[in-house]
């Protein structure tokens, strides 16, 4: 069973339907004491870090997932889901959750022609291997909407990074958390080929 | 790896994208949609899935629908299409509020698509920007070629009403302005184009992209693929909207797709 973490924080919709298609039971829940005992965690999110980061703690999510973090719950952090488990975020000088030491900083790009947010399909090129990244191959595109990413302060924390102008992380992770700046719920069969990987996947690097 | 080496510089863009756009009246698709397989005839959802299967990056639905009452078959559509159809998808027509859109997008749509009702009342895009986040709110804009005058500097005017009445505003300034208002993206939809399928207005396009630093979207007037290849080159789209030469089965998104490969344009390759 995947516990999905509803902290009004976006889509969670598109994220529960992608597991029911593929057969994989799941929960949406906002209850702490459910995200502690979880067998399994979709950490989800949409929006701003500091409004993200202020919801988790008045519910007291933030403790539940340091505590399924520290016994080793498989986690999955997607879009601001792996934004927020690094320290520190620059949008809204945020203090995050610090489950890998790192922070969130602003694309600043010198090419006019590059909008941001960075939206759209973007191939990732793959760092180091991975259960969830399995099978991922070179021409797989997934589907990016931000205008911030995760940069963890150890580069061995990067699992795939994507080209932007500059080449950022797409893919971080460490012990039995994995995170992704894209949207593997709306990456097509790619996405769900992840999200699959995820429900298989025992929480050891 | 040091991380200056891993964030080094590069020049890569994102991908082009191919965006269908489906008609639905009354749960149902717009009579002049015909499709080759009769199979499949008039359910948006069997449409949405197929283009889905065969590569298709982005989705959007128009409500065409003449009741209010019956929007929550339309809704009933979008639930529909976001259990299977695993892909981004706006929803526009007759959204009027902040609550239409909310409605729209808890049934799992990622976008709304607003047109008049913005013109009429620019704060709806503001309030659905500062409600939903700027990705997720799409301008639509109906635009008809006119001389130049002080009203319409860029001889470009907006027309709401499904293109029936002008609004008196300029194309390009009501771009900016919406870019200002917080909208994420702008589909730039040529009357003039539109179901000549003779190719994009690409001098509108690239007017318009080149005045703001969202997204654009080109529509009306798709008829081949080297159309798509001029209006994501010359006339600097994001993205080309196409419904009727994939309706008709005229041609596949992977023979849209290869066509644009082929020629250089960086599109998601889902064959390989």
């Amino acid at each position: 069973m995947i516990t999905i973490i509803d902290y009004h924080a976006g889509n969670l919709t598109s994220v529960r339907r992608a597991l029911e298609h593929l057969g994989l039971p799941c929960r949406v829940s906002a209850d702490p004491e459910q995200v502690r005992s979880a067998e399994r965690v979709i950490f989800p999110g949409v929006g701003h870090a500091a409004s993200a980061m202020q919801v988790l703690r008045q519910r007291g999510l933030d403790e539940a997932l340091r505590a399924a973090y520290t016994r080793g719950t498989p986690i999955l952090g997607i879009c601001l889901g792996s934004q927020i488990v690094l320290s520190h975020s620059d949008e809204g000088d945020t203090p995050c959750l610090g489950l890998i030491d790192g922070n969130c900083p602003r694309f600043s790009l010198t090419d006019p022609a590059l909008k941001i947010p960075h939206m759209g399909w973007n191939a990732v090129q793959l760092i180091q291997p991975h259960v969830i990244l399995k099978d991922v191959r070179p021409d797989d595109e997934f589907y990016f909407v931000h205008s911030y990413y995760p940069q963890p302060a150890d580069s061995l924390h990067v699992f795939a990074s994507a080209e932007y102008e500059i080449y950022f992380p797409a893919a971080i992770g460490f012990r039995n958390l994995f995170a992704v700046q894209f949207h593997p719920e709306k990456s097509g069969a790619a996405g769900l080929k992840l999200l699959s990987n995820f429900a298989g996947w025992e929480g050891v690097q | 790896m040091s991380a200056e080496i891993l964030f080094a510089k590069g020049y890569s863009m994102l991908s082009k994208r191919i965006i269908a756009c489906l008609d639905v009246r009354d749960g149902k698709l717009a009579k002049s949609v015909q499709f080759v397989n009769t199979r499949d005839i008039g359910d948006p959802v069997d449409a949405a899935r197929r283009y889905y299967e065969q590569g298709l990056d982005e989705l959007v639905f128009y409500d065409i629908t003449a009741s209010s009452d019956n929007r929550r078959i339309l809704i009933d559509v979008v639930s529909r299409v976001a259990e299977q159809v695993f892909i981004p998808f706006s929803v526009g027509g007759g959204l009027r509020s902040v609550d239409d859109c909310a409605r729209v997008l808890l049934a799992g749509a990622e976008k709304v698509n607003v047109n008049t009702a913005a013109v009429r009342n620019p704060k709806l895009i503001a309030e659905a920007s500062r409600a939903f986040g700027a990705q997720a709110v799409v301008l639509s804009m109906d635009v008809r070629r006119v001389s130049p005058s002080p009203t319409i500097p860029s001889g470009y005017e907006i027309v709401v009403n499904g293109g029936r009445t002008p609004a008196e505003l300029d194309a390009v300034e009501w771009a900016k302005r919406s870019e200002e208002l917080g909208a994420g993206e702008i589909v730039v939809n040529s009357i003039d184009a539109d179901g000549m399928r003779q190719g994009y207005e690409l001098n509108l396009t690239r007017r318009i992209a080149e005045a703001v630093r969202i997204p654009v979207i080109a529509s009306g007037g798709g008829g081949a693929p080297q159309h798509l290849y001029q209006v994501l080159t010359e006339g600097r789209a994001d993205a080309a909207l196409v419904a009727s030469m994939l309706h008709y089965g005229t041609y596949t998104v992977r023979e849209i797709k290869e066509h644009l490969a082929e020629r250089g344009v960086k599109v998601r390759r889902t064959w390989n």
